[in-house]
């Protein structure tokens, strides 16, 4: 199998569901010539033509409608937001109208479209370029959610999603797109809402998503280290959300940590922990502890940002505290 | 041009008198106490949609507002399925889940009535790029009103469709209010049709209580789409005889300004066009309106003996 980073996996996607579908087409902000803002469609305007690599104006209430409107009409849109703080300026073509056409039109209408975006911190981007925010999205029924954190799943959900007859949000980490992994050539899928188990253990669950998968991975070597097991459990999708595999391993190690680069407050751990209060408390030999980012925007200044993002360290930190 | 024939001036007396009709059903319904939620009637505006749509295909698409149902019924609504819907029933189009607001037939072209002001833009300029995508010649069609006209939304769809040169048709119904705030406050323009060459695209006013007149300027703005030239936008002037929504006191507008446009019903207005230029007569017409009667009875008795959905179908149709 080939090597190949988060970012190619995420191109071959898209190339892959172009050639075999023809109704797929991307729509977004400098997603032509230029190959997206990170990069990630470059080279699909020059296979594919500037009918089915669409830049758009700066406006991005009308990429997101757009891509609505034409996937309500039969096609199969593939829309890129630079970054996913720019879903502000056009949420409510998503919420209002894309999440739920399907629902208020009483199951007459499909929305097959895919928003891709990217989120996260770490490039000194500042508050407005660095955020993330999937327990929004989590939040609106009608919407599924996919936050891969390997170049395998990347490639594998994001043929998923394209596929999917429902609108799905695609939450990219900027700060994975040159990480490397084993990913084939050929085209393969990955269910939404089917999370990974990223590393056995027997003594802490760490259920981690996106670059906190890393981390969760780097902390567990650590702690392997002075004797304690850690299994990593990576949801993959947030909505829908595989709480089985999550109880599953909880049931097992008797102790849960949460990790995600979010805001703590009202993150997207408070609904997993929640779904392990309802399906498993009497299993937690310990109180549970959730590793996110701080309640504040995100800063600009490197020592700062460094600062605001939770870390290997802080899981390491979290799990000791368990015992 | 060449003005419609027999047929389709009959065919837009009959849509004409069928929103009437359903909107003074869904009037004394509503008052009745029969329909929940909020109704915002079309009343006033017929001529706009009728035209409008006159000029559509089936396999053209619309996008419609919250005050939706003389679109979705000028673009070939079922009646008894809107007004099951509008009555919250398992029958009705949404299967009583959307209701007066999200009434939608994806399958004749229907977007869906939109319960968000200017949201329907954007999604015009998605189905419109579904046509221009596969290199089909259907046309959208964007209803929007004089408050929506001010939304980003709508801009961003007009300049989208101006860029792409799209098959988008945008019909500004200027009826004086966006819910009780007069044009005059929320614009320091006179005719919203002005803001097309912001747009580099043809703007036009014209009379929304005149349905020829719509249907003159339709025709032309949908060839115009058709044939890959790009999008318009008209303005229709018309005014809705009821308040923003039925419960609306109407405190904000003079009763002397619905009396002066009441004088201007598109309705008699259009039948003694027809009935002057001896292109129908007045049994025809009365055949017509006798047989609209009849179907909104219809709707209406459909709508009242049929279930409300089950409690089980809450949570169906979230997802695909």
């Amino acid at each position: 199998m080939a090597k190949k980073t988060y970012l190619q996996a995420l191109n071959e996607a898209m190339r892959l569901e172009m050639e075999r579908d023809a109704d797929v087409f991307i729509i977004g902000e400098d997603v032509g010539k230029f190959g997206g803002c990170f990069g990630v469609t470059q080279g699909l305007f020059d296979k594919f033509g500037s009918e089915r690599v669409i830049d758009t104006p700066i406006t991005e209430s009308a990429i997101v409608g757009a891509a609505v409107g034409s996937a309500v009409s039969g096609l199969r849109p593939v829309a890129e937001l630079m970054f996913v703080d720019f879903i502000g300026c056009a949420l409510d073509q998503l919420f209002n109208q894309g999440a739920k056409m399907r629902y208020m039109f009483g199951g007459k209408a499909k929305v097959p479209m895919t928003l891709r975006m990217p989120q996260g911190a770490g490039v000194c981007a500042a508050a407005q370029h660095s955020q993330s925010l999937e327990a929004w999205f989590m939040h609106i029924p009608g919407i599924k959610v996919a936050i891969p954190s390997t170049p395998y799943d990347a490639k594998g959900l994001l043929i998923s999603a394209i596929r999917e007859d429902n609108p799905v949000i695609f939450l990219e980490h900027k700060m994975l797109y040159g990480v490397e992994g084993e990913v084939p050539d050929e085209s393969y899928t990955i269910p939404l809402g089917k999370a990974d188990v990223k590393r056995e253990g027997a003594d802490v669950t760490v259920v981690a998503t996106s670059r906190m998968v890393h981390s969760a991975l780097e902390a567990a070597e650590t702690l392997a280290a002075s004797g304690i097991s850690v299994e990593v459990v990576d949801p993959r999708s947030l909505q829908p959300l595989d709480s089985d595999t999550i109880v599953e391993s909880v049931k097992k190690t008797h102790a849960l940590v949460v990790a995600h680069e979010a805001v703590g407050f009202a993150g997207p751990g408070a609904e997993i922990i929640a779904q392990v209060a309802e399906k498993a408390l009497d299993y937690l030999d310990a109180p549970v502890k959730r590793v996110a980012a701080p309640f504040c925007p995100v800063p600009f200044s490197p020592p700062l940002e460094q600062a605001f993002i939770p870390g290997a360290d802080a899981i390491v930190a979290a799990v000791k505290s368990l015992r | 041009m060449k003005s419609p024939d027999k047929k389709v001036l009959l065919s837009m007396f009959g849509t004409m008198h069928k929103i009437r009709a359903f909107e003074t059903a869904c009037q004394e319904f509503f008052a009745a106490g029969k329909i929940p939620g909020f109704v915002h009637l079309y009343l006033g505006e017929e001529a706009v949609a009728t035209g409008a749509c006159a000029t559509l295909r089936k396999t053209d698409m619309i996008t419609s507002t919250h005050r939706g149902h003389g679109h979705c019924l000028a673009k070939g609504g079922d009646l008894k399925f809107m007004m099951a819907e509008i009555f919250g029933r398992k029958t009705g189009y949404c299967k009583g889940k959307g209701g007066s607001m999200h009434i939608a037939d994806v399958h004749i072209g229907i977007l869906g009535a939109n319960g968000i002001v200017g949201g329907g833009g954007p999604l015009a300029a998605g189905a419109a790029l579904s046509s221009k995508y596969r290199k089909s010649d259907t046309v959208t069609v964007c209803f929007f009103g004089d408050g929506a006209s001010n939304q980003g939304t709508t801009q961003e769809a007009l300049n989208l469709a101006s860029a792409w040169k799209l098959p988008l048709v945008f019909i500004n119904e200027n009826n004086g209010y966006g819910i009780s705030c007069p044009q005059s406050k929320s614009m320091a323009i006179t005719d919203i049709a002005d803001r097309a060459s912001a747009y580099d695209m043809p703007g036009v006013v014209v009379d929304g209580n005149d349905v020829l007149a719509v249907y003159e300027a339709v025709s032309e703005a949908v060839n115009r789409a058709r044939q890959g030239k790009g999008p318009s936008l008209l303005e229709c002037k018309t005014y809705r005889w009821r308040g923003h929504f039925e419960g609306d006191p109407t405190v904000y507008r003079p009763e002397s300004e619905l009396k002066e446009w009441m004088a201007k019903d598109p309705i008699p207005r259009f039948a003694k066009k027809l009935l002057d230029s001896k292109q129908a007569t007045q049994a025809e017409l009365d055949a017509i309106v006798g047989g609209v009667k009849k179907e909104v009875e219809e709707a209406v008795a459909f709508a009242e003996s049929s279930p409300y959905p089950e409690l089980a179908d809450l949570l169906e149709d979230v997802y695909a």
